[in-house]
């Protein structure tokens, strides 16, 4: 087989996993190698499902021992079979890394013979391309579970970041979709990451050229929309591990449906691609915004509201807190204004030492004022173009397609029924608010 | 207080030129209709003043920015000049003159009118140059890597200390061909140079090769129950992908060596690219 087929087949089967940023790490190659990364990652392409392609991502084999049902290279499949030599694969990355394709490797496997052959596997590939190549752009490698810690450790010499996929964001979603696996299995190894990482950052205290250990942190993945868990789970579950296992990234997979099998959703089944839109904008908000888990989701709400993205829910539902004054609030509440995103905010923070907002100058620094106006005042006024009678909030909190969206579904009196799915106990009760929401819900059906 | 006067000043295009403007409407307290370069079309109805270059004012100049206003001011004054915003030299005299006035604190007037177009122009070169970090495809000819790309601002200054780091030991040269010029690299050297056409040979079999194999990693990569050319087009604007390999352009690919002796193809075969 040559080098051309090996690269569609296993491509092909690496292409559900979605991390491909080269980000978290900035480096500069030595005289006499090759490569450089910049923390804020760069994205070489993008393909045609408007992925960003940082790396090339592919699978060492895509040859599987194991049999997990949502997986294309479960060993039941029926699907033709590769695997890269080290050599190959380390020639392509190199050669492809030259011509600008690509900013490195995101290098991952099935288990071919066992997890420590094909962990040794996957660090041939790596020592070519560290050693021999002299290569220092960036390297993303998946711990392979139930591979040895020692080779565990030896890639994570080697690469820049390592990840391992929970895929299913429970035990019972485990036991029944992989049978191989476990909590156990998964969280193991990611704890043994941790730990050498914090080791390591002594060593580095210590000796300054103490070699780096997986710099860019580590990461996972969890599959959405394969198993019944709520998207409450799944974001107390990224918490966590954004916490307790000080991971870098949590991405999330709406699942694809590859196969029929009746734990499954059937094989038509279009892929959740909203709720992994939500739990991504949500993720954004842990991270960046200074909220926590259960401020945007709790046990009465255990999922993201459909048409507004769980920042203006949260805001919807804390009335209270606004409106907020521009030229005083302190920076981590201007970060709660929908319609204000990081850089805003930063912006405002910066312009209102040299003068007194208004209206007009938000805008010039990048406020989206549509959004914004409801939640905010400018030297004590609201925005003085805006009648609130007039105005469809919640209108102007959806977006474009959501709006069409939501007049597709619904007839005229569904659509107000359907008023009590955003359930919105507004705390200051602003009785024409309410009474907007209706109208202006009725206005465009 | 200068006064607006109905003059507009035309230099030669340097950097240097335009700190002369700068020191010219200080000078002459006034502030012109606008700074134009040579070429600009003499329609207009208002006297033109020339502002011959002058390293002397240069200097006293642009050492007066970093005393005066900072080093962030600088370093930005000369970002803006590389963008493609028209108006650039103008604005950049009135940005500086609010700087004098406010010292670094103009930095953060970005509710200001003028700050703001600045800060927006400066924004949309950045961005590009960002993008191009990632979507600059090199051939390799002979050893040599060679890219080409057409810009709306002028990036090349920032795209150079990215491409040396990633590639300290390679020959590269990237060549603007918005601008006419061409940053050229070697070990531990490079410069920007003017380069008026660009010939390419042949590729190589190498060369063909990893070409379709990147096609074939791009087309595979994707997930086709999520196709979404819209969104892919947001982030990555048609006018990038002429040159880009995925999108096999054979015109591009394919070229043959059709013109004259010029350019690269002189630079190539000559052992030094200096
Ligand atoms: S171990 Fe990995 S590659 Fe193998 S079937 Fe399970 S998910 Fe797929």
């Amino acid at each position: 087989m040559d080098v051309f087929e090996k690269l569609k087949i296993l491509t092909d089967a690496a292409k559900y996993d979605v991390a491909c940023t080269s980000s978290g790490v900035n480096k500069k190659t030595p005289k006499g190698g090759i490569g450089s990364a910049a923390a804020c990652g760069i994205c070489h392409s993008f393909s045609a499902d408007g992925r960003c392609i940082s790396l090339l991502k592919v699978l060492m084999t895509n040859v599987c021992a194991y049999d997990c049902k949502y997986c294309v290279n479960r060993h039941s499949n029926d699907t033709p079979r590769a695997a890269f030599t080290p050599r190959e694969l380390a020639d392509l990355t190199i050669n492809f890394y030259r011509r600008n394709y690509i900013e490195g490797l995101f290098l991952s496997s099935g288990v071919l013979k066992n997890p420590d052959y094909t962990c040794e596997q996957m660090i041939e590939t790596l020592r070519i391309l560290r050693e021999e190549y002299r290569f220092f752009g960036y390297i993303h490698a998946k711990a392979i579970p139930g591979a040895d810690s020692a080779l565990v450790s030896r890639l994570g010499m080697l690469a820049d970041r390592m990840s391992i996929n929970i895929e299913l964001p429970s035990q019972d979603s485990l036991n029944l979709l992989a049978p191989d696996k476990s909590k156990h299995s998964i969280l193991t190894p990611m704890r043994y990451i941790q730990n050498r990482i914090q080791e390591n950052s002594m060593d580095l205290v210590k000796y300054k050229h103490a070699p780096k250990f997986v710099p860019a942190g580590q990461s996972t993945q969890m599959i959405i929309g394969a198993t019944p868990d709520t998207d409450l789970q799944i974001l107390n579950l990224t918490e966590g591990l954004y916490k307790k296992y000080k991971l870098k990234r949590v991405f999330f997979s709406a699942y694809m449906p590859v196969i029929e099998n009746s734990f499954l959703p059937t094989i038509d089944t279009e892929p959740p691609l909203w709720r992994e839109h939500r739990l991504y904008q949500a993720d954004w908000l842990l991270r960046f915004y200074g909220f926590a888990a259960n401020e945007l989701l709790d046990e009465q709400n255990q999922s993201f509201n459909p048409y507004v993205d769980p920042k203006c829910n949260w805001a919807l539902h804390h009335l209270d807190f606004f409106p907020m004054d521009v030229n005083r609030a302190p920076y981590s509440d201007l970060l709660r204004v929908p319609g204000i995103g990081v850089n805003s905010a930063k912006r405002i923070v910066t312009a209102r030492r040299m003068t007194t907002l208004s209206f007009e100058s938000l805008k010039k620094l990048g406020v989206v004022l549509k959004r914004a106006q409801y939640f905010i005042t400018c030297k004590g006024k609201k925005n003085e173009s805006f009648k609130i009678t007039e105005n469809a909030i919640l209108q102007s909190l959806m977006s474009e397609k959501t709006r069409k969206e939501y007049q597709m579904k619904f007839s005229q009196r569904e659509a107000i029924d359907q008023l009590s799915l955003f359930d919105m106990p507004f705390k200051v009760q602003p009785n024409f608010l309410q009474e907007d929401i209706v109208k202006c819900l009725q206005q465009q059906m | 207080m200068p006064t607006t006067a109905n003059v507009v000043y035309q230099y030669d295009g340097s950097f240097d030129g335009l700190l002369c403007s700068v020191f010219e409407s200080y000078d002459k307290k006034e502030i012109p209709l606008d700074i134009v370069l040579p070429d600009a079309t003499q329609m207009m109805l208002v006297p033109i003043k020339n502002i011959p270059t002058d390293s002397g004012k240069a200097k006293r100049v642009l050492a007066s920015i970093p005393a005066k206003i900072g080093f962030l001011a600088l370093d930005f004054v000369q970002h803006a000049f590389l963008t493609c915003f028209t108006q650039k030299e103008l604005y950049i005299l009135l940005f500086l003159r609010l700087g004098y006035r406010h010292g670094a604190n103009v930095m953060e007037m970005l509710a200001d009118d003028v700050v703001h177009t600045m800060v927006k122009a400066v924004r949309h070169l950045d961005r590009e140059s960002h993008l191009f970090k990632g979507f600059i495809r090199f051939s390799i000819f002979n050893h040599i890597l060679v890219a080409e790309i057409e810009p709306k601002n002028y990036v090349l200054p920032l795209l150079l200390q990215h491409f040396c780091e990633r590639y300290p030991e390679e020959r590269f040269l990237i060549y603007d061909k918005t601008h006419g010029m061409a940053l050229v690299y070697q070990p531990y050297q490079s410069a920007i140079i003017p380069i008026d056409d660009l010939v390419l040979p042949e590729p190589d079999e190498a060369e063909e090769s990893y070409r379709e194999l990147w096609q074939v990693f791009y087309n595979t990569i994707e997930i086709k129950g999520r196709h979404n050319p819209k969104c892919r087009m947001n982030l990555m604007p048609k006018r990038y992908w002429k040159y880009m390999t995925e999108f096999g352009n054979t015109q591009y690919n394919h070229r043959k060596v059709l013109k004259g002796q010029d350019g690269l193809l002189k630079a190539l075969s000559h052992k030094e690219l200096f």
